[in-house]
């Protein structure tokens, strides 16, 4: 009897022991995106002082060897870029998800899911050397540099593409099939089960996943980098050149000192604030449309 | 001894120097008058700067003005330059680099007045940039554009001032556009520190300068 | 098929439909192809086992995937063992739906949102510069692990909870103790997901470029230890086509060998997990 309970002793020390160690470790993983955000904020400390913090906003000049860190003009890089990819992305991805789902034969959705899952595994990098070595020249036949808005715009697109198609996929793949059933029943034509059914039902996580994404172009660099031209400029047309906030920090991370580099973490810290509220509204929405779909 | 080296730009050589994270910096360029109060430079090689455009254009010879004028975009066209009917492609260098710094101040340019199509990092993205469009027009470190030209590389240095951009015109001192290669340490170095500075200093490197297609410096004039 | 009224636009939407999975598959297959011809071109058996010289230009890229392998290794060391815990804890040891847990939901999600490039500046100045491991395949890896954490908890947590509820009814039954009940019977029955966690969480680290440039550096030499600086084929793939004239061939060769061991990942984890449910 004194033994059994001497291994049951024992037994307990172990468990509580490992049960220590896990959630050790768990914090240890919590606690990393606090570490990066107080980090951020520690590093750009020095440039944020009330009166400076609508400048990083609404003014456009960067010019840090004149002491001028205006983030305007590549908050507009950033944000005209990813508005270009998602709106080629969104309906091209929502229109594939649906091809694959309710109009292919299966043997094309089949092909067109792998094709997908293969064109999300693939890196930035070689994105943006295709993007490089042959949009950016078919641009530069059209009009100005090459290097431009609409270069990031279509790389990044095509780059996103595939995550917005797989998770609007797996959206659509959680709607019940006796929804379906229920809309041939009534007699409605295919298209419009999608529309007025399935794609309703699946809104919410439709929608999350496209905040998301738009989070995941909005952080892109490289590709961006590449194929932008990094001009720090409002840009007047797609034809012409920008730098994205993410290039910024790429392109003069290593050259800076003082309050350039401080600079340089106020921008990711934008980028940082800017994912998170993403994410957030992504949440938001998620729950929301639950509640009412 | 070891020798362990971050990378960076002048700025940041001189940086890490004045404030002793490093044993000795690295800069290339010259010192200012305030930065030579905390640091002493030893220059170990020199370097040119000189405009480069694609081996196809058929333009020999910018004047300074025509150059500054590109640069702030006055002149647009290399048409009205005697060239072809084209848009010029502006190519800077990014914020940080000394080859900018050096390029503002020779032409007395502050860099909010450049109006370029293109940014690049390095050197080689420069020549890069310029080799893939017939009408860009670059700045970059000499040593490094002979080397890729005469590797095939479509790109063409073009003389400054009418000196013929060349390593050979660097180390005449001929070359307007030049600048000092320098290694940064504290006014009284260590005694490890001026023991490297000696070598860095010496013949022995020569061979090493050369390969990096830089100008060595003229070794008999160092006092040891 | 019933006739509707509204065939007329079922028609239109099919063929809308139709036209764009072309445009797509075109536009896919010139991409993908145009890395394959530019790639077939300059790989060559000493191109993958040789050392890189003039810059890339010519020679191999054997150094890059040895110090592509030691980051992936560092990076792989830390995300499996704090990974597999967090999700434990997640499924295992946090009360569901409880603040704990709410919270550490969250702070993933937050993390898993966190630009690449955010990574790549706090790696260099916090692991490079702060911690004093300078530009090395240690930072690199290191950096790469925050990245590619969340992304490995959320495959393993689902795969976790995946296991039939009648398992831990019965091993409640047996009052078996919890961390015999991980140890014995949850992480194996879930052994699959979590092998394909960690192929999925190693084909997103062997992608990234921008949280490797400032932490593991630009340095082609093989590396001697983990103090080294080194360079991987991603970084590689980026300097060689931005920074090299006549670099587009090795670029070319470089993206194909990366290409193709993802697509071989991508397989393995098809093998491994028949229904990706995740």
């Amino acid at each position: 009897m004194a033994m059994i309970l001497q291994r049951f002793r024992a037994a307990r020390a172990k468990d509580l022991f490992v049960q220590s160690a896990v959630l050790l470790f768990a914090g240890v993983a919590a606690i990393i995106v606090v570490i990066i955000g107080v980090y951020l904020f520690l590093e750009s400390a020095p440039l944020l002082t009330g009166t400076g913090i609508p400048g990083f906003f609404l003014d456009r000049r960067w010019y840090p060897l004149e002491g001028e860190f205006g983030m305007a003009a590549m908050l507009a890089g950033t944000l005209s870029v990813t508005a270009l990819a998602m709106l080629l992305a969104a309906p091209v991805g929502i229109a594939a998800a649906v091809f694959m789902r309710y109009y292919a034969p299966p043997a094309f959705a089949s092909f067109y899911r792998r094709l997908l899952e293969l064109l999300s595994g693939i890196p930035s990098v070689v994105f943006g050397f295709w993007g490089l070595i042959v949009l950016v020249p078919l641009i530069a036949k059209l009009d100005g540099p090459g290097a431009s808005v609409l270069a990031g715009g279509l790389v990044l697109g095509l780059m996103i593409l595939p995550l917005v198609s797989l998770s609007t996929d797996s959206s659509l793949a959680q709607v019940p099939r006796s929804h379906w059933l229920a809309g041939t029943a009534l007699g409605l034509g295919r298209w419009a089960i999608v529309r007025k059914v399935m794609i309703p039902s699946a809104a919410s996580g439709i929608l999350a996943g496209m905040v998301l994404q738009t989070g995941r172009a909005l952080g892109e660099t490289m590709a961006v980098l590449m194929v932008t031209g990094n001009v720090v400029q409002l840009p007047a047309s797609v034809f012409e050149p920008v730098r994205a906030l993410t290039s910024n920090i790429a392109l003069e991370m290593a050259y800076a000192t003082g309050d350039h580099r401080t600079a340089l973490f106020v921008s990711g810290l934008i980028l940082l604030v800017m994912t998170a509220g993403l994410v957030a509204v992504a949440a938001v929405i998620q729950r929301r449309l639950k509640r009412y779909g | 001894m070891e020798i362990d080296v971050q990378t960076g730009g002048s700025s940041r050589g001189v940086n890490d120097a004045t404030k002793g994270l490093v044993d000795i910096g690295m800069a290339s360029r010259a010192l200012t008058p305030e930065e030579q109060e905390n640091l002493s430079p030893h220059t170990i090689a020199w370097d040119g700067i000189a405009p480069i455009v694609h081996r196809d254009n058929p333009l020999t010879e910018l004047s300074d003005s025509q150059i500054r004028g590109i640069y702030t975009g006055e002149i647009s066209n290399w048409s009205s330059l005697g060239g072809p009917d084209a848009e010029i492609v502006v190519v800077n260098k990014a914020e940080g680099r000394s080859t900018l710094e050096l390029f503002l101040h020779y032409f007395d340019l502050k860099n909010s007045e450049i109006s370029a199509d293109v940014v690049i990092g390095d050197n080689q993205q420069g020549i890069k940039t310029v080799a893939g469009n017939p009408h860009a027009i670059g700045y970059v470190s000499i040593g490094t554009a002979e080397f890729e030209a005469s590797n095939g590389t479509p790109v063409r240095l073009l003389p400054m001032g009418g000196v013929e951009a060349s390593t050979a015109n660097v180390r005449s001192g001929r070359f307007p556009l030049s600048r000092p290669l320098n290694l940064l340490t504290g006014l009284e170095p260590s005694q490890a520190s001026q023991r490297f500075l000696d070598y860095a200093r010496s013949e022995h490197v020569a061979d090493l300068v050369k390969g990096q297609f830089f100008v060595p410096i003229d070794y008999s004039s160092v006092e040891h | 098929m019933v006739k509707t009224v509204s065939s007329n636009s079922d028609g239109l939407v099919s063929l809308v439909l139709w036209g764009l999975f072309s445009l797509v598959t075109v536009v896919s297959l010139w991409m993908l192809g145009d890395i394959l011809l530019l790639g077939l071109d300059h790989l060559s058996l000493d191109f993958v086992i040789g050392e890189p010289a003039d810059a890339g230009r010519n020679g191999g890229i054997a150094p890059l995937i040895v110090s592509t392998l030691l980051v992936l290794a560092v990076c792989m060391a830390v995300v499996i063992p704090v990974g597999l815990a967090t999700a434990l804890a997640i499924t295992e040891f946090l009360a569901p739906e409880g603040r704990w847990q709410a919270t550490l939901l969250r702070s993933l999600d937050l993390l898993s949102a966190v630009p690449s490039i955010v990574f790549g500046l706090f790696g260099y100045a916090f692991f490079a510069i702060q911690l004093g491991l300078g530009f090395s395949i240690l930072s690199g890896g290191l950096a790469l692990a925050c990245m590619a954490l969340p992304l490995f908890v959320r495959i393993t947590a689902s795969a976790l909870a995946m296991v039939p509820h009648s398992y831990r009814q019965a091993a409640d039954a047996l009052a078996i103790s919890r961390v015999s009940w991980c140890a014995r019977i949850l992480l194996p029955q879930s052994s699959s997901g979590i092998a394909a966690a960690t192929i999925l969480s190693i084909g997103r680290s062997l992608a990234e470029t921008a949280v490797l440039i400032f932490t593991a550096g630009y340095v082609m030499r093989m590396p001697d230890s983990l103090m080294d600086s080194g360079r991987t084929l991603a970084v590689h793939i980026y300097d060689l086509s931005m920074n090299v004239s006549g670099g587009d061939p090795a670029a070319g060769a470089t993206s194909l060998v990366l290409v193709v061991i993802l697509v071989v990942l991508n397989l393995i984890t098809r093998k491994v997990l028949p229904d990706r449910t995740f």
